[in-house]
């Protein structure tokens, strides 16, 4: 299995040398990395050549990496009826760095790649309908992003003065509880509630 | 005579419509009572679950599936937790993969019944669905009897199942895979050759397979265009491929058809059950691996160290090994899929749900063009459409 994807990679390698940028294989699976500049080219030809027939998209989605200089990935999912194997292809973009949309290659990329737009804001250039999906209509922000807070910034209520639904602010009942598990003995980098006395006796004493 | 002006007019359909499957709200552009274009608007029942995840540990980001598509929900859960095993490198218990499989199967013809029969409702007819909610009852049953839950049972869990099937169980769904074909046949009674069901849906939204394929579809509305793509057949997971099994398929991709290759998956299913039944191997139905699946109750009692052992697992929950995976099954709907990023840490870091309903809601635009205002209901309801799984 992992043979047969190691050489459809490298056959698709050999073939794009230009624009696939690394290619490999784990837990069975297919990757190609290759840049937003050169998406359409590399998915028409997955879905066209005849070794290859990955004419079916499965998914699109994006990854956030924030540390990253640029910080989005968007993977695109493809999969070939014909000689029944998945490939992944990714390409790394920023917030600014428009990404070539891909639905005159597939129809059904139109609503994943909305859905990355609302999702992370990345940008599709010549998306012909590059609307929010899951959101509510007027929503601002893109809530996947790892620095929108789980809470959200506003929410809903009814208001009966008004009648209609109104937006405020978020207001928690009791502090949102994030936990982390790491060890105080394995170099947990907190100081725990009350344990600042400690240190500071410490220090004043060496 | 006048000349009569005829202006095109837009149409809300939904969001609170009981033949719109859910929250959908669909913008129709009719011409008379033709639709000219159809857009759907989603996202009215978006919970941010793929965000929820990325905040929770692997085991508490089971139950969310279950909450996805509201009427397969063991299947789901079965798609992320094969995803998490691969990137842990499990191996799971013979025991524990066929108790897998049985449930799924048991899943399958709990949400095709409820698609079959709520497709006869949208079309006109009333009693099917009596009919079926009864054995749907006696489905859920199983499902309570395992895990405690009717609907949302968080019962498989990575490594293998939460606990083994009470006694007894076993029989009762032998009785099941009995008795459930006559009602099957009794439902086909009513719609099969039924003249107004299938005025209603024959020839009715007909999808060729390079549409179907191009278009992402997968599952049934795959299968009904022709295409014998079956992930169960093509990609076996578990222990599928130990199994013997039919895949249907259609052959014009109408409704009719579609709703005859669910009639014929129940019976398959019902088949795969009974196989299941029948190698159930003895043995553990969790990974003896401490590091993925807890300690037993009894040793926990015992013990101090499975004591702690089981905390650990139940606060801070297993580590999954850096690395990313796509693995997709053959859920009742279609092609169900977890994108699944791990960093080494006790929380995925991206889980992406491919939903089978997307692409399949996608599609409602070419599929519906062309036809009357009324078949677009039948549409729908082949599509199988669950909103739960869709705005995710």
């Amino acid at each position: 299995m992992d043979e047969a994807l190691s050489e459809l990679g490298d056959y698709i390698g050999a073939a794009l040398p230009q624009e696939v940028i690394e290619v490999n294989v784990a837990f069975g699976e297919l990757m190609i990395l290759t840049r937003p500049e050169f998406i359409v080219r590399v998915l028409t030809y997955l879905r066209d050549d005849s070794n290859c027939q990955f004419r079916s998209l499965v998914d699109i989605c994006g990854v956030d990496y924030p540390d990253r200089p640029q910080r989005f990935e968007v993977v695109y999912n493809l999969l070939s009826h014909t000689v029944n194997q998945r490939v992944r292809v990714k390409v790394r973009t920023d917030e600014e760095t428009p990404v070539p949309s891909v639905v005159p290659v597939f129809v059904n990329a139109d609503w994943y790649e909305r859905e990355a737009w609302d999702m992370y804001g990345i940008m599709f250039s010549d998306h012909p309908d590059l609307r929010r999906l899951l959101t509510d209509y007027g929503f601002d922000g893109h809530p996947m992003r790892k620095d929108f807070p789980l809470t959200g910034y506003v929410e809903v209520r009814y208001d009966d003065e008004q009648k209609r639904v109104v937006y405020e602010p978020v207001k928690l009942t009791q502090e949102f509880r994030s936990f982390d598990f790491m060890s105080p003995w394995e170099g947990a980098q907190y100081v725990l509630p009350g344990d600042e006395k400690a240190e500071q006796a410490e220090s004043g004493e060496g | 005579m006048a000349e009569v002006e005829i202006r095109n007019y837009s149409l809300n359909f939904g969001p609170q419509h009981p033949a719109a499957h859910g929250v959908l709200r669909l913008v129709l552009e009719l011409d008379g009572e033709v639709v000219e274009r159809a857009d759907p608007h989603i996202g009215l029942l978006h919970r941010g679950t793929e965000k929820l995840i990325e905040h929770k540990t692997y085991l508490q980001s089971i139950p969310y599936f279950d909450r996805l598509d509201y009427v397969s929900m063991m299947c789901q859960e079965h798609a992320f937790i094969l995803a998490a095993e691969k990137l842990l490198g499990a191996e799971i218990p013979p025991r524990a993969r066929f108790i897998r499989v049985l449930f799924s199967e048991i899943t399958r013809i709990l949400n095709h019944i409820l698609n079959v029969t709520t497709q006869g409702m949208d079309v006109g007819a009333m009693t099917p669905v009596l009919w079926g909610f009864e054995e749907r009852e006696r489905l859920m049953e199983f499902y309570e009897r395992v895990s405690g839950a009717r609907m949302h049972a968080a019962y498989f869990r990575i490594g293998g199942v939460h606990q083994d099937m009470p006694r007894g169980l076993a029989e009762d769904i032998y009785e099941f895979c009995d008795t459930f074909p006559a009602v099957i046949d009794d439902i086909e009674g009513l719609l099969t050759e039924n003249r107004i069901f299938k005025q209603r849906n024959v020839d009715i939204g007909v999808v060729s397979i390079d549409d179907a394929i191009s278009r992402g579809f997968s599952g049934v509305m795959l299968r009904g265009s022709g295409a014998a793509w079956d992930l169960r057949k093509a990609q076996p997971y578990e222990v599928y491929d130990e199994l013997e099994f039919d895949v249907p398929v259609g052959k014009n991709g109408d409704c009719y058809d579609r709703y005859l290759c669910r009639i014929e998956e129940m019976r398959q299913s019902l088949s795969i059950m009974r196989q299941c039944l029948d190698k159930l191997p003895d043995g553990p139905v969790m990974i003896e691996d401490g590091k993925i699946g807890p300690p037993s109750r009894g040793e926990m009692k015992r013990s101090m160290e499975a004591l702690i052992n089981h905390f650990k697992l139940y606060t801070e929950g297993m580590h999954v090994p850096a690395g990313e995976t796509y693995t997709g099954i053959e859920a009742p709907k279609g092609e169900f899929g977890v994108y699944l990023v791990s960093d080494g840490s006790n929380k995925p870091y991206r889980c992406k749900i491919r939903a089978p309903g997307f692409p399949h809601l996608q599609g409602l635009d070419f599929m519906t063009r062309g036809h009357m205002l009324a078949d677009t209901v039948a549409v729908i309801g082949t599509q199988d459409i669950v909103f739960g799984e869709i705005d995710r």
